[in-house]
C-alpha cells in the first residue's frame, strides 16, 4: 500500500519559482495497479522522483506499508529503498552489462550470494520472457526488451512497491503491450502494488485499476477507473469511451423516438444482455444511434447513445438504471421544446 | 660540420634512450592514474549535479587542477627543478624528470577522468540509486564500469601527452629520446642522431596509441555480441 500525503514540491530555477507538484495526496491500495496521467509539466515525473526518493519533497508524506519514507537518511533510506522497485523515466540500463547482470544490480546491493543471485536472476528474466536474452548486451536488444529487462531488475530485490515512469514512451504500440503484460504479471503473480506515470490513455485502458489524474501539479480526478468512467463529466470516463454526439444529442433530443438517453454499460452481463432484455421485457423498440463498446482491462464497458420508441419507454430506462445501468438524458427545457 | 656517427653509435645512444622513454612515461602515468583517478571521482560526485554536491569544495579544488594543468610543461619543469634535488636527490635524469611529468599527469587525467565520468548517463546512475546502492558500489558498478573505455582512452591521451612532455624534459638534461635529439643531436650537430631520436618518438608514440586504441575496444563490452 502506497500513500502519499500532502506531497508538494517545487523547484527554483533561474530566480523562478515553478510549483511541480501542489498538495498532492493519493492511496494505492495492495496488489492494485495505479495509472497517473497527466499532459507533460503536470508534474508526474515529480511524484514519481519523490516517491522513487530521488527527491525530497518540500513537505508531505510518502508511505509505504505506513512507514513515512521521505523523513528517512542514510542507511535506513537505502534499505527503503529495496522496497520500493524503480523504472525511471528514459534508457536506464547498464551498457556494459548484460540483460542478466543488469536484472542483478540490485541483489548486488542487498549483498545477496552469488548462487542465489543467479537462480533468482533466472527467475525474473523468465517472468518478464528475456530469458533467451540473459547474456545479451543492452545495445542488442530493442526498447521494448530493454524496458523489459528494466522492470525485471525494479523487481529483483523483491520490493512491494513497483514504480514505473512513461515505461512505454519511446514504444510502438504492440511492444507497449509487452511491457504492460509484464507489469501486469508483477502484479498478478508477484502481488506487488504498482504506480504507473504515464501521458498514453492506453496504459490506463489496458492495465489501471485506478487512476488519478495529474494537472499543474495537482490531482484533479482520483478513483477505481470502473468507477470514473460512468461519472458525468469525468475527464477518464469521456477520454476512455467511444465518442457519443453530444451536439446531436442537445439538437434533436427527441428525433423519431420517444426518449434518448447515453446509457454507460459495465461488465460483461450488463453489456452483452441488458438492453435487448429491456426492449423485450416492456415491449419497446431500442435503436443505438452512437457509441460503441471497449474493453478496460478485462472488463468489456459500453457507451451508447440510445433511442427507444413505445409506451413504456420511460419505464425501460428506469429498469435500466435499477440495474446499474448509468443513464444520461437529453437536457430537459430542450426535451420540452422538441416536444 | 662532423663526422657522421656511424649506425652502430647511433643504436648504442638509442636504445638506453628509448628504454628511458617508456620508464618515465609508464611511470608517470602510473603515478598519474593513481592519483588522477580519485580526484577525476572526487570532482565528478562533488560537482553541482553530481552524488555528493560540495559546491564551494568542488569549485576550489576545480580550479587548482585547471590552473596546474594549464601551466606549461617548461615552466612547471624549471620550478619542480628544485623539488627534485630534494626529492630525488638529483634534478637531472629520468628518474628525477619523472617528478614534474607525475605533477603534470595527475590534473591532467583527473580532468579527463572527470569528464568522461560526466558522460555516464544520469539515468542509469539514478536506477543504480533506486537499488538501493551506496556510493562506492555506484562508483564501482556504475560509473567507472560505464565509463571504461573513455577512461582507457583518456590513460592514452595522458601517455601521449607525457611523451611530449619527457621529450621537452631532455631539453634540460632529463635523459630519454630527448636528451638523445637535443643533447646528442641537435647541439653536437648530428643530424644522424637528432632524426633517429625524433623517428623513435614517433613510432613510441604511434605504438601507445595503437595499444590504447586496442585496449579502449577490448575492454568496451557495449557492442559485443551474445556468446549464445
Ligand atoms: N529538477 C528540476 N528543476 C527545475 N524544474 C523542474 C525540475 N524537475 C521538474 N521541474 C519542473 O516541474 C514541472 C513538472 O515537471 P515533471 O514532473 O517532469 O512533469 P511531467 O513528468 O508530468 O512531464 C515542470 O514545469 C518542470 O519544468
Ligand atoms: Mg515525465
Amino acid at each position: 500500500m502506497i500513500t502519499v500525503e500532502n506531497l508538494s514540491k517545487s523547484f527554483t530555477q533561474n530566480n523562478t519559482r515553478v510549483t511541480a507538484l501542489d498538495d498532492v495526496s493519493l492511496e494505492v491500495p495492495d496488489g492494485t495497479v495505479c495509472g497517473v496521467v497527466g499532459t507533460s509539466g503536470a508534474g508526474k515525473s515529480t511524484l514519481a522522483r519523490c516517491i522513487s526518493l530521488l527527491e525530497k519533497p518540500d513537505s508531505g508524506a510518502i508511505r509505504v506499508d505506513g512507514t513515512d519514507l521521505a523523513a528517512l537518511d542514510g542507511s535506513r533510506l537505502r534499505a527503503a529503498r529495496r522496497q520500493i522497485g524503480v523504472v525511471p523515466q528514459g534508457d536506464s540500463l547498464l551498457r556494459q552489462r548484460t540483460a542478466a547482470g543488469n536484472v542483478a544490480l540490485p541483489l548486488e546491493s542487498a549483498k545477496v550470494p552469488a548462487a542465489q543471485r543467479r537462480s533468482r536472476v533466472a527467475e525474473l528474466l523468465d517472468l518478464v520472457g528475456l530469458s533467451d536474452k540473459a547474456s545479451v548486451y543492452p545495445d542488442h536488444l530493442s526498447g521494448g526488451q530493454r524496458q523489459r529487462v528494466a522492470v525485471a531488475r525494479a523487481l529483483a530485490a523483491k520490493p512491494s512497491v513497483l514504480l514505473a515512469d512513461e515505461p512505454t514512451s519511446a514504444l510502438d504500440p504492440s511492444t507497449t503491450d509487452s511491457v504492460l503484460t509484464v507489469l501486469d504479471r508483477a502484479r498478478s503473480e508477484l502481488g506487488v502494488t504498482v504506480l504507473v506515470v504515464t501521458h498514453d490513455m492506453a496504459v490506463v485502458r489496458r492495465i489501471a485499476d485506478d487512476v488519478a489524474v495529474l494537472e499543474e501539479g495537482s490531482v484533479v480526478e482520483h478513483g477505481k477507473v470502473l468507477d470514473l468512467v460512468s461519472e458525468p463529466g469525468s475527464r477518464i470516463g469521456s477520454t476512455l469511451l467511444p465518442e457519443t454526439d453530444q451536439a446531436e444529442l442537445v439538437r434533436s433530443p427527441g428525433g423519431e423516438h420517444d426518449v434518448t438517453a447515453e446509457v454507460v454499460l459495465v461488465g460483461f452481463a450488463a453489456v452483452g444482455a441488458l438492453l435487448p432484455e429491456a426492449s423485450n421485457r416492456f415491449g419497446v423498440e431500442l435503436s443505438i444511434l452512437g457509441g460503441g463498446l471497449t474493453r478496460l482491462g478485462d472488463t468489456p464497458v459500453a457507451k451508447f447513445r440510445i433511442g427507444l420508441s413505445g409506451e413504456r419507454s420511460e419505464s425501460a430506462l428506469k429498469w435500466m438504471i435499477e440495474r446499474d445501468a448509468h443513464v444520461r438524458r437529453a437536457p430537459v427545457s430542450v426535451d420540452g421544446v422538441a416536444a | 660540420m662532423t663526422e657522421v656517427t656511424p649506425w652502430s653509435e647511433v643504436f648504442e645512444l638509442a636504445r638506453p634512450a628509448t628504454v628511458e622513454t617508456i620508464y618515465m612515461v609508464l611511470v608517470s602515468t602510473l603515478i598519474g592514474v593513481l592519483g588522477g583517478l580519485p580526484l577525476g571521482v572526487w570532482l565528478h560526485l562533488t560537482s553541482p549535479a553530481g552524488l555528493s554536491p560540495m559546491p564551494v569544495l568542488h569549485r576550489i579544488i576545480s580550479a587548482v587542477v585547471d590552473v596546474v594543468r594549464s601551466v606549461p610543461f617548461v615552466v612547471l619543469l624549471v620550478v619542480v627543478a628544485s623539488l627534485s634535488r630534494l626529492l630525488v636527490g638529483s634534478a637531472i635524469g629520468s628518474t628525477a624528470t619523472i617528478v614534474p611529468l607525475a605533477i603534470a599527469a595527475i590534473p591532467f587525467f583527473a580532468r579527463l577522468a572527470a569528464n568522461a565520468l560526466r558522460e555516464v548517463d544520469s539515468t542509469a546512475v539514478e536506477a543504480a540509486v533506486t537499488t538501493g546502492a551506496g556510493k562506492p558500489r555506484i562508483v564501482w558498478t556504475v560509473l567507472l564500469s560505464e565509463a571504461r573505455s573513455a577512461l582507457v582512452s583518456a590513460v592514452g591521451v595522458t601517455m601521449l601527452a607525457l611523451i611530449g612532455y619527457a621529450a621537452m624534459a631532455g631539453a634540460i638534461g632529463g635523459g630519454g629520446l630527448g636528451s638523445m635529439a637535443i643533447q646528442n643531436g641537435y647541439y653536437a650537430y648530428d643530424d644522424r642522431v637528432l632524426y633517429t631520436a625524433v623517428v623513435l618518438l614517433g613510432v613510441l608514440a604511434w605504438g601507445m596509441q595503437l595499444l590504447t586504441d586496442w585496449v579502449t575496444k577490448l575492454v568496451d563490452r557495449r557492442r559485443s555480441l551474445a556468446n549464445v
